[in-house]
């Protein structure tokens, strides 16, 4: 039977509820910053030096955009996108399996409440990541900015879905392997494949088609049309395409939750 | 107009698969009693309280904190309980303040720093106030989840096994404060595995076996019904009379140990071990014990 949510109660102990897990979540990030946020930005250096020493003098992808300059945009969404996931995804484990999730389970916090506070923690930690990894390769690189505001927008929404996601891994998983697995075989494949290192046209036709069903694919390819104002889907289009993904996503997490599954037993 | 009972429930059933936790289990809990809920590992106490706490789901009947569903009106309920659980858990990333405050926010509460103030220094935590989770001991932890179960000043306070592996000394302290707090008029349900705790602190009891409540009444109607006083005598040689009075619960040559229904019994015994010209060497007579109790509807319901 899965508990109704009848006993309103006033809006300010709502946003207390909501203002308090958000600041846990974020406290709980920040105090181990050097591996929440630094070691991404490292990563993601790293494969700046890396593809664009290997491939920069050889490879042009959009006419007139260097590679390196290509890349920056889907490296930077690729952090956004990897570590608003692993916020809430090992935020959830780590209290299930220390037990201390039966403090957020004890009180009087709504569905609603816990799953956006986990969402946007998750947007936060994706977006600080994310502007880490922009200022450091923008030491390197030249960056252009045509449309800022849709960079943004994607950032935002991509690290939503990838934060709702992580939730349903972290309540999924019961052990630390298959929140990894989780990770390795569906979350690294689709970032990997969805375009961050090449543009799909560059694909031969079935794998393009194929990328296509990626959602991922929208994301870094609505991103990067921030920068360049080029893109290979309209990116109204792809944000579209995302907004619904996120709804979906959230209404099956929201369900999920309502349920108790794996958490209340 | 009936008063609202702080905990009830009503035929509550779960089962992991095959296994009965609860079978069909009916209790009330009236404001302001110190109850006790006993019963062997697997009775299913674990499982009665977390369904009242709403970390588990009953699969049929109905459980009511201060008259308010668990289920259908979660919110209400939740804020009328305060749960003091039995694993030692902590997230390690905060401090006992941070982790006070944060607990307090969760139940909707801003400001509540006088009262975490005044909840840590009755627990004795206030050198501790700034310490990380991580580097507190056993037993500091322990007084951190009683304190995080307080933050809302619930009207009811249910303990799972609050003094499993805590020294004495805490142990005293906490009882002294969760006497306080009952006066006070909040209702303590505890469990534990220390029957002379239970005996000391609880009005009434309840004991579960099996997921089924096998005694439930006040602790005096419990010692008294199913106890009854032992008997310790030394007599001058073995051998009691024939049609003798009392039941023999154990005999080591001529030391037996007898039990009573009560005082009046103690008269007959004498007598008839006056009349079989038996000598009364050594004579002890012992009170009413809960654990005697329990052994006794254990084996009984087995």
């Amino acid at each position: 039977m899965a508990e109704r949510d009848d006993t309103r109660s006033a809006p300010g102990e709502s946003l207390t509820r909501f203002g308090t897990l958000v600041s846990k979540e974020l406290l709980r990030f920040w105090k181990v910053a050097h591996q929440t946020v630094g070691a991404p930005i490292l990563t993601a250096l790293l494969f700046l030096l890396v593809f664009s020493h290997a491939f920069g003098e050889r490879v042009t992808v959009f006419r007139d955009v260097p590679y390196a300059a290509f890349l920056v945009p889907g490296l930077v969404m690729m952090g956004v996108l990897q570590n608003a996931f692993a916020n809430s995804s090992s935020s959830i484990i780590q209290s299930k399996i220390t037990g201390n999730i039966v403090f957020m389970l004890l009180p009087p916090i709504s569905y609603a409440e816990f799953f956006w506070a986990y969402v946007l923690a998750s947007v936060i930690r994706g977006l600080v990541v994310g502007a880490g990894v922009l200022a450091v390769t923008a030491w390197f690189v030249q960056l252009q900015f045509e449309a800022p505001l849709w960079a943004f927008a994607f950032a935002l929404l991509g690290s939503a879905l990838l934060g709702a996601l992580g939730l349903v891994a972290g309540i999924w998983a019961e052990k630390f392997d298959q929140l990894a697995a989780f990770q390795n075989f569906l979350i690294m494949p689709l970032t990997f494949l969805s375009g961050v290192f090449y543009s799909i046209h560059s694909l031969p036709p079935f794998w393009q088609a194929l990328s296509r069903f990626n959602p991922f694919f929208y994301m870094i390819d609505g991103f990067r049309y921030g920068f360049f104002g080029v893109s290979d889907v309209a990116p109204a289009a792809s944000l579209a395409i995302l907004a619904v993904s996120f709804v979906l996503v959230a209404m099956a997490t929201l369900r999920l939750l309502r349920s108790g599954y794996r958490l209340r037993g | 107009m009936p008063m609202t009972a702080a905990i009830e429930l009503r035929d509550v059933e779960k089962r992991y698969g095959a296994l009965r936790a609860l079978e069909g289990v009916s209790l009330e809990i009236a404001e302001g009693e110190f109850f006790g809920l006993l019963g062997p590992n697997g009775a299913g106490k674990t499982t009665l309280i977390s369904i009242v706490a709403g970390l588990v789901r009953a699969n049929a009947g109905t459980v009511r904190v201060m008259g308010a569903d668990v289920v259908r009106e979660y919110r209400r309920a939740r804020r009328m309980l305060g749960v003091v659980p039995q694993e030692l858990v902590f997230d390690p990333f905060f401090t006992v303040r941070e982790t006070l405050r944060i607990q307090s926010g969760y139940f909707g509460l801003r400001a509540n720093d006088a009262w975490i103030d005044e909840v840590m220094h009755h627990l004795d935590l206030d050198a501790k106030a700034d310490a990380n989770m991580r580097a507190l001991s056993g037993g500091m932890k322990r007084r951190v989840l009683v304190a995080q179960a307080l933050v809302h000043r619930p009207p009811v306070i249910v303990l799972d096994e609050p003094t499993a592996g805590v020294d004495v000394e805490l142990r005293q302290g906490l009882w002294q404060f969760v006497r306080r707090l009952n006066r006070e008029g909040h209702t303590i349900v505890l469990t534990t595995h220390y029957l002379e705790e239970a005996e000391l602190h609880c009005n009434r009891i309840a004991m579960l076996k099996a997921g089924r409540i096998v005694a439930l009444d006040s602790t005096r109607n419990l010692l008294e019904t199913f106890s009854g006083l032992q008997l310790r005598v030394r007599l001058a040689r073995e051998g009691l009379p024939a049609r003798f009075p009392a039941d023999v619960l154990a005999q080591d040559g001529p030391l037996y140990t007898l039990r009573l229904r009560d005082t009046r019994a103690l008269e007959d015994v004498l007598l008839s071990l006056r009349e079989a010209g038996i000598d009364i060497v050594e004579l002890e007579l012992q009170p009413p014990d809960l654990e005697e109790v329990f052994l006794r509807l254990m084996a009984r319901h087995g």
